[in-house]
């Protein structure tokens, strides 16, 4: 029980969390401009690489790394809006689907032609785990991932329940039609829908890079996992996305304890798991848990 | 160059072309007559690849078969398998918006990279197939193998083309035209929708099998890395769009034009100084993206913009 | 100056190219009820959403209060004085009802949000132990009141409603227009367009009736109950109240 504590359930936190930061934004982006954002994790990579070079430049730790990543991160999104998804905001949304993974793409082989493709690390050297009660050992890194996605949470709470901005971006959710007849400035929900949503990309890319390493595929790998999250989650529910990000996350290291003497799937099977939740979510719940919008 | 020269890069060039046109209107009877997105065009492919080549392939120990079949059942098998895959996917998300399925899309295609990787007993992991043989090689050889080949995928176009404008000039296909322009309408005038979708879905994945077990013969040896995923299905979206979604000839012609664009920047990059070279495919890749926003933006219409088949007023109702 | 709050002259409007409206001429007095009233597929709803901006005008002239708004942007009326309650999907339904009415705010701050939101829950009492439950869970009438409440706390000098009572049973739709008097006397000019068409004239200080995109009868509410030929064509038949 306490291997499982120790080796699978705080590891599983630790990814659930980095799988929320990221599908967060992928629900927010699926509420209020109604598509799938296939170029999501590929902003995280942009913001790890972000982070990389302020970490090498500036000598900094990559924690402290995360401001620089969170503002290139933002304007690579708002760019891309306004080169790539703006023009098509007319069409049927599925054209915007294609945009966005053309922008993958493209985010990607800049990444590639910019930094190579070694993977590359933050920090190297060993860090010893903290180690509670004497059974509980927990990597530093963790417990910095899990506490930074606790506090991020409260906070997207605050602002989606109690700040205008908020109350706006859920209002252009529910109903962008009634949203506009009641005056409010759609434009402006959508540009701030981008920077919350890149920059909890970022946040979550940094966080890849401190858990493993940073690599091209960094981003476009958690797609899966992140859309997963974000159906579980409901559609246009961001706070339903962090929950589906831990269930999935957690679900992916659970399945690989030995519960019955061997584990339930290969280790190498793990990113099977997500899609596993997302066809019997899409099967069975499409609105995902926290009644999300079913488009 | 001398000519000959020219004229076998011009094969190797229609042999691609022909392979990327075969997917190209296998994406345009989902996209195209359906509405259907399919983000993992690459995981049909693979299917496909690894049931022609485990079928076609001499015997060996270090994977399933080879079972040494004639390369004809092999195609029809590969066909078989992808679209088997294709149906299981669309029972589950025709039903839903577009993204839902180019979502689930993605995730089946990664499925099957990962057992590809995984199953070694079945496609042997990482080291791939080899031994795959092609048509008439016994007859052929060298620089005439070629020109067989090259024949033959296109007897293979021709056919796939042929069937996508039955298809498309079906009652069938005007069944699922007005399902995509729309989808109320004609469910209220009593056709299933979901059905319709399904059946499209799974004729378009049939064909993308097809294309993939080509592939396979042409390469001769197939592995998780001959490809790269997301380059097949990031390509034939552009040579769709670009070629005009909707259209069989645009289709194929957006194949040939995109893969020639594509064919070209590898010369253009060539040129660029050393330490610029390793880095040459992802500019590619880049151009490419960008030409697909291009395209989307500018030119959504394509080369040849989708007509509707002329109304044979008396044959069909 | 003028006590016209809307003044529509010779107004055509519609979709792309495709007037829908012909030359249309109204007018709203402040604080009054005005009715729009005819066939179906007259231009009713094409007349309020061409006051407020969501369709294209070809010609004529539309002020309020004195301004031109011909041409103006639905963002840009809102601050300037008007709200709009579609006929349908009027509220958001994921949203509290308390976050309905705030949003109601945001593009034209009142001077005192909390006064004006405690003035709208007195004129709808229903919604005061309702106010943290989400819009959509609640019954076609209190939705209706959400959507009128939460357009009222801009502040707006005049509303325009499109068929508030649609799908409404009978007893619900007294209690709507019941209210819709209340909101008139509270200062507010309502302009609106209504398929129960004998109901709203009772209520309406002033109405016009549309036929095929133009004007064709006007009077107050009594008069065109009274017409006969307004009656026969357009009240269903039968004799005046």
């Amino acid at each position: 029980m306490i291997d499982f504590i120790n080796f699978y359930l705080i590891p599983g936190i630790t990814l659930g969390s980095i799988y929320a930061l990221g599908a967060v934004g992928v629900s927010m982006i699926f509420g209020i401009l109604r598509f799938a954002h296939f170029a999501h994790g590929d902003l995280m990579t942009v913001g790890a690489y972000a982070a990389l070079t302020a970490v090498w430049v500036l000598g900094i730790p990559a924690l402290a790394a995360i401001p620089v990543a969170i503002v290139v991160t933002c304007l690579v999104a708002l760019v891309a809006d306004k080169l790539f998804y703006k023009p098509l905001r007319d069409l049927p949304t599925i054209y915007t689907v294609i945009a966005s993974f053309g922008v993958a793409l493209i985010l990607r082989s800049i990444v590639q032609t910019v930094w190579g493709t070694d993977s590359q690390v933050y920090m190297t050297g060993f860090q010893k785990p903290m180690i509670f009660l004497d059974t509980f050992r927990v990597a530093t890194r963790h417990i910095q991932i899990i506490v930074a996605t606790a506090v991020l949470t409260v906070a997207l709470h605050y602002f989606l329940n109690h700040t205008r901005l908020g109350k706006s971006m859920r209002a252009v959710a529910d109903d962008p039609d009634l949203a506009a007849v009641a005056g409010l400035d759609t434009e402006r929900v959508i540009r701030w829908t981008w920077i919350i949503g890149a920059a909890l990309a970022a946040i979550a890319g940094v966080f890849v890079g401190l858990d493993t390493d940073v690599h091209t595929n960094l981003g476009w790998n958690l797609l899966l996992p992140m859309f997963a999250a974000a159906l579980l989650g409901g559609i246009g529910k961001p706070l339903g996305a962090i929950v589906g990000g831990l269930i999935i996350g957690i679900a992916e290291e659970a399945c690989t304890y030995p519960f019955f003497g061997d584990s339930l799937i290969a280790p190498s099977y793990k990113s099977a798991v997500a899609f596993v939740i997302m066809v019997l979510i899409l099967i069975f719940r499409p609105q995902g848990l926290f009644r999300g919008r079913l488009m | 160059m001398e000519l000959p020269g020219i004229a076998f890069y011009l094969v190797a060039f229609l042999t691609m072309g022909g392979i990327y046109a075969i997917l190209c209107l296998a994406l345009n009877m989902q996209w195209g007559f359906g509405g259907l997105f399919n983000a993992g065009i690459a995981g049909f492919y693979a299917v496909g690849a690894y049931t022609g080549a485990i079928l076609t392939s001499a015997r060996s120990t270090a994977h399933l078969g080879g079972f040494d079949l004639p390369i004809v059942v092999g195609l029809i098998c590969a066909g078989l398998a992808s679209g088997i895959v294709g149906w299981a996917i669309a029972r589950i998300c025709v039903r839903l918006k577009a993204d839902y399925l180019a979502m689930a899309s993605i995730g089946i295609a990664e499925i099957i990279r990962l057992a590809i990787i995984n199953e070694e007993w079945l496609t042997n992991g990482s080291l791939g197939i080899s031994r795959i043989p092609r048509p008439l090689e016994a007859f052929y050889s060298g620089r005439a193998a070629e020109v067989v080949f090259v024949v033959f995928v296109w007897l293979v176009v021709l056919v796939t083309f042929l069937v996508a404008r039955r298809l498309q000039q079906s009652p069938w296909g005007r069944v699922m035209r007005a399902i995509r322009d729309n989808e109320e309408a004609a469910a209220s005038i009593g056709k299933d929708v979901q059905r319709f979708r399904t059946e499209t879905f799974v004729v378009g994945s049939i064909f993308m099998g097809v294309a993939g077990a080509l592939s396979a013969h042409y390469f001769k040896f197939f592995s998780p890395d001959a490809t790269e995923p997301l380059l097949i299905t990031f390509l034939a979206w552009v040579m769709l769009i670009a070629g005009g979604s909707g259209n069989n000839i645009g289709a194929i012609a957006g194949a040939l034009a995109i893969w020639a664009i594509w064919s070209l920047t590898e010369v253009v990059t060539q040129q660029l100084p050393p330490d610029w070279a390793t880095r040459s495919s992802y500019i590619r890749m880049l151009l490419i993206g960008l030409l697909l926003q291009f395209v989307l933006q500018r030119f959504r219409s394509g080369l040849f913009p989708e007509k509707s088949p002329k109304l044979r007023i008396g044959r069909e109702n | 100056m003028t006590d016209r709050v809307l003044d529509v002259r010779d107004v055509s409007a519609g979709y792309g190219k495709m007037p829908i409206i012909k030359d249309i001429n109204m007018h709203v007095i402040r604080q009054r009820i005005v009715t729009i009233i005819g066939p179906n597929g007259a231009g009713k709803s094409t007349l309020l959403k061409a006051v407020f901006g969501l369709n294209q005008h070809f010609s004529g002239e539309i002020a309020f209060d004195g301004t031109s708004i011909f041409n103006a942007r639905t963002a840009d009326l809102v601050p300037l004085g008007i709200s709009a309650v579609p006929q349908t999907h009027n509220v958001f339904p994921s949203l509290s009802v308390d976050e309905n009415l705030d949003v109601g705010t945001f593009a034209a701050p009142p001077p005192d949000a909390a006064a004006t939101k405690a003035k709208i829950l007195d004129l709808f009492p229903d919604l005061k132990d309702k106010l943290r439950q989400q819009a959509g869970q609640l019954s076609g009438g209190q939705r209706q009141m959400v959507a009128v409440g939460r357009a009222l706390m801009s502040d707006p000098k005049l509303i325009l409603l499109d068929e508030p009572t649609a799908g409404l049973s009978p007893a619900y739709l007294e209690v709507i227009f019941d209210l819709l008097q209340q909101v008139r006397d509270s200062g507010v000019s309502i302009l609106m367009v209504e398929q129960n068409a004998k109901q709203a004239l009772r209520i309406a200080d002033y109405a016009y009736v549309l036929v095929n995109g133009e004007n064709a009868y006007e009077g107050t509410g009594a008069e065109l109950l009274a017409d006969d030929e307004v009656r026969r064509s357009f009240l269903g038949g039968g004799m005046a109240p």
